[in-house]
């Protein structure tokens, strides 16, 4: 991690759970982008990180905002520094999952339609976490949250191709378990026009039900199964990312039931019910090797 | 140079919202407000408005656009309607708490359902404990003045609050009057550039806006936004008198409240917005009756002029309260703020409640004025009685 710029924009001393995949991944993207950023955030677990009045760990402009709102808050930050004629400072929403695939999708539906010159990153820790850990869109098929008691029974919406619908210029998905991958995507996003969309994968340890310690272990099992995709849409053109690419080779991908198993909140799933969502896994894997090929998703 | 045009409400909105040279402005279109926005946009698309124009997809984007250019050291302004401003309601209270000075422009239209395109109090009522300053205009020109004024009282470092300019959907909306519309040219020096003492999206000097704060400090909070609404008060006065003083006496339109022959009134009507000009003309029949009545615009619903309004009623025998609103369960909602201002005087006046005007019902001054006679004639006014006009 020696390549890391050094300087913190989310200080020590903040309120993140042990082993929080949000906070780690918030590190590295504001190390990416930098002192000149002014971020918002919506009602998410990173209200609470960033630590109450009258302190702050956060080390950049930060407006919180309310859930549904984060997108449209952009907007008018945006908007107010294009008419001050300040033209280098990047905005950045940091929302969660439930801020981005449920209540904040119409604002952030907009500004992409906007084209606005925001960069938008979903924490994605695929459920509400900070409320308790309930369901959300993002949440898989299976998992234990405090309203699916028995496993949620229907899969997520893909957020990441609705927002490359939108013929948007940069759509990335990430895992921070891939720390150089995503601090990579966030360069690129910042460097271009637009509405930039990354969706991070932060494994959770109090809502996903494994060690503290194990949040990297967690976040690779999630890539190397295939269960989360590393890829990139630029200007149309999909790509996988290099930790994703070479699962296009089935024989590469571990069980997805290594993944699975490894947390707890899967643990009402039964082995017919793994081995299901297998195949349900290989068979969208068929679809990204379609992708891949013709590069583009439309 | 000021100039006069015969126009709608809306567009003495919009050319209020131009003369201000607002930053930003974000809108979703709603009947009867559509026509401010669509003004804007044209001066927008001609270059005769420098503003960024955001077309928003919904109104509580809208204010959250308009919360996130504030924050960033933006003027900012919006304009809506009825459900608009609903949907809005929990960026109001964000913009407020934020204390942002934000103005907006709402054009008041009854609720659904059933739809109901009509003016009606109901929705800005709605918003009362938001925390926004709240204007209610009978005029086009109230309109354009009292936008302009806004910004100023605002964005005054003693009060910092956001201001909500009512106008009366299609009695002011869609009705052209005549109006001395003022340009940049004219309110630049009054007005100034907005700059935020307090603007903290700023890169040099990072603050956190809005994190979690624990009961002990927010009850500070509320405390001191109270005392900005209380020190507004006297701001409103003052800005009003200098415009007046500064365009002309047309461009001021009475502070707080608007008395009309009150002096030596027995009997004293009020409303608000619409209701409250054509109160005048009922108080000039009654008077040709021999019925020493007069009547009071309420200009401001928050702050609300608790101490103007019990010197104004301190010689009347009855106070007739029109409202075209209803708080379900008790009364129209100025009439219950009303009621109460006056409970503390020695010889308090009886306090009687009109509902009219509601879902857009045409109320004319002969309403008012056999509403009002009725009270006036009778042996002891039913004080504490709310009746409805047109039920």
């Amino acid at each position: 991690m020696a390549w890391l710029p050094r300087e913190k924009y989310l200080l020590p001393g903040n309120a993140a759970c042990a082993g929080c995949g949000v906070a780690l991944a918030e590190k590295i993207v504001l190390k990416a982008l930098g002192k000149k950023t002014i971020m918002t955030i919506p009602a998410s677990c990173s209200s609470v990180i960033q630590g109450p009045f009258p302190k702050s760990a956060v080390k950049v402009p930060l407006l919180n905002i309310a859930f549904a709102a984060a997108a449209a808050a952009a907007s008018g930050i945006r908007a107010a520094l294009e008419k001050q004629g300040k033209e280098d400072v990047n905005v950045l929403v940091w929302a969660g999952d439930g801020g981005t695939y449920d209540i904040g999708i119409q604002a952030l539906s907009g500004a992409a339609e906007r084209r606005t010159n925001i960069i938008y990153v979903c924490a994605n820790n695929q459920m509400y976490s900070n409320t308790g850990i309930q369901r959300s869109g993002a949440t898989p098929y299976g998992a234990w949250t405090t309203t699916t008691w028995t496993g949620k029974k229907e899969p997520p919406k893909n957020m990441p191709l609705i927002m490359a619908a939108h013929g948007i210029p940069y759509v990335a998905t990430a895992c921070v378990a891939y720390p150089k991958d995503l601090f990579d995507k966030v360069k690129k996003a910042a460097s271009m026009p637009g509405t930039k969309y990354i969706d991070i994968l932060c494994p959770c340890p109090v809502g996903w039900r494994f060690p503290s310690d194990m949040t990297v272990e967690v976040g690779r099992l999630a890539v190397q199964t295939g269960a989360w995709v590393l890829f990139e849409v630029e200007n149309g053109v999909f790509k996988l990312s290099p930790p994703s690419k070479p699962l296009l080779n089935k024989s590469k991908r571990k069980p997805l039931k290594e993944y699975l198993r490894a947390q707890g909140r899967f643990r009402t799933m039964s082995d017919e019910e793994i081995e299901a969502e297998q195949r349900r896994l290989d068979e969208w894997w068929e679809t990204i090797k379609k992708f891949e090929e013709i590069g583009r998703i439309f | 140079m000021p100039e006069w045009i015969v126009t709608t409400g809306n567009f003495a909105a919009a050319y209020a919202a131009k003369a201000a040279e607002v930053d930003v402005v974000a809108a979703y279109p709603i009947t009867p407000q559509t026509r401010i926005v669509e003004k804007i946009a044209e001066f927008v698309e001609k270059g005769e408005m420098k503003a960024k124009f955001i077309r928003v997809e919904s109104e509580h984007s809208a204010m959250a656009v308009c919360i996130g250019a504030a924050a960033a050291g933006a003027r900012a302004f919006t304009a809506t309607s009825s459900h608009g401003l609903a949907l809005m309601h929990e960026m109001v209270v964000w913009a407020a708490l934020g204390r942002l000075p934000i103005v907006m422009a709402v054009v008041n239209r009854a609720m659904a359902p059933g739809w109901n395109i009509w003016a009606d109090h109901n929705d800005t009522i709605a918003q009362r404990d938001t925390g926004w300053i709240q204007f209610y205009a009978r005029s086009n020109q109230e309109v354009h003045d009292t936008i302009l004024q806004a910004y100023k009282i605002c964005e005054s470092e003693d009060v910092l609050l956001p201001a909500m300019v009512c106008l009366d959907g299609f009695i002011l909306s869609h009705t052209s009057q005549p109006v001395e519309v003022l340009s940049e040219d004219d309110v630049r020096d009054y007005l100034g550039r907005y700059e935020p003492k307090h603007c903290l999206l700023d890169p040099e000097n990072p603050k956190t806006y809005g994190n979690i704060v624990f009961p002990e400090d927010y009850i500070k909070f509320r405390h001191q936004m109270q005392q900005a609404m209380q020190r507004a008060k006297e701001i409103i006065e003052k800005v009003d008198e200098e415009f007046g003083k500064k365009f002309g006496e047309i461009h001021s339109h009475g502070g707080l409240l608007d008395p009309y022959r009150c002096e030596d009134a027995e009997i004293i009507a009020t409303a608000m917005g619409t209701m409250a000009s054509e109160l005048e003309e009922a108080v000039d029949h009654l008077r040709k009756d021999g019925i020493k009545a007069g009547s009071i615009s309420i200009r401001t619903f928050r702050p609300f002029p608790e101490e103007e309004l019990r010197s104004l009623c301190e010689n009347a025998k009855a106070v007739v309260v029109f409202d075209r609103n209803i708080s379900c369960g008790l009364s129209g909602a100025s009439y219950s703020e009303i009621r109460s201002a006056l409970y503390d005087m020695p010889n308090r006046p009886a306090v009687v409640g009109f509902l009219a005007g509601i879902g857009g019902c045409d109320v004319t001054w002969r309403h008012l004025y056999e509403a009002i006679k009725k009270v006036a004639l009778a042996e002891r006014p039913p004080s504490g009685k709310v009746f409805w006009v047109g039920v």
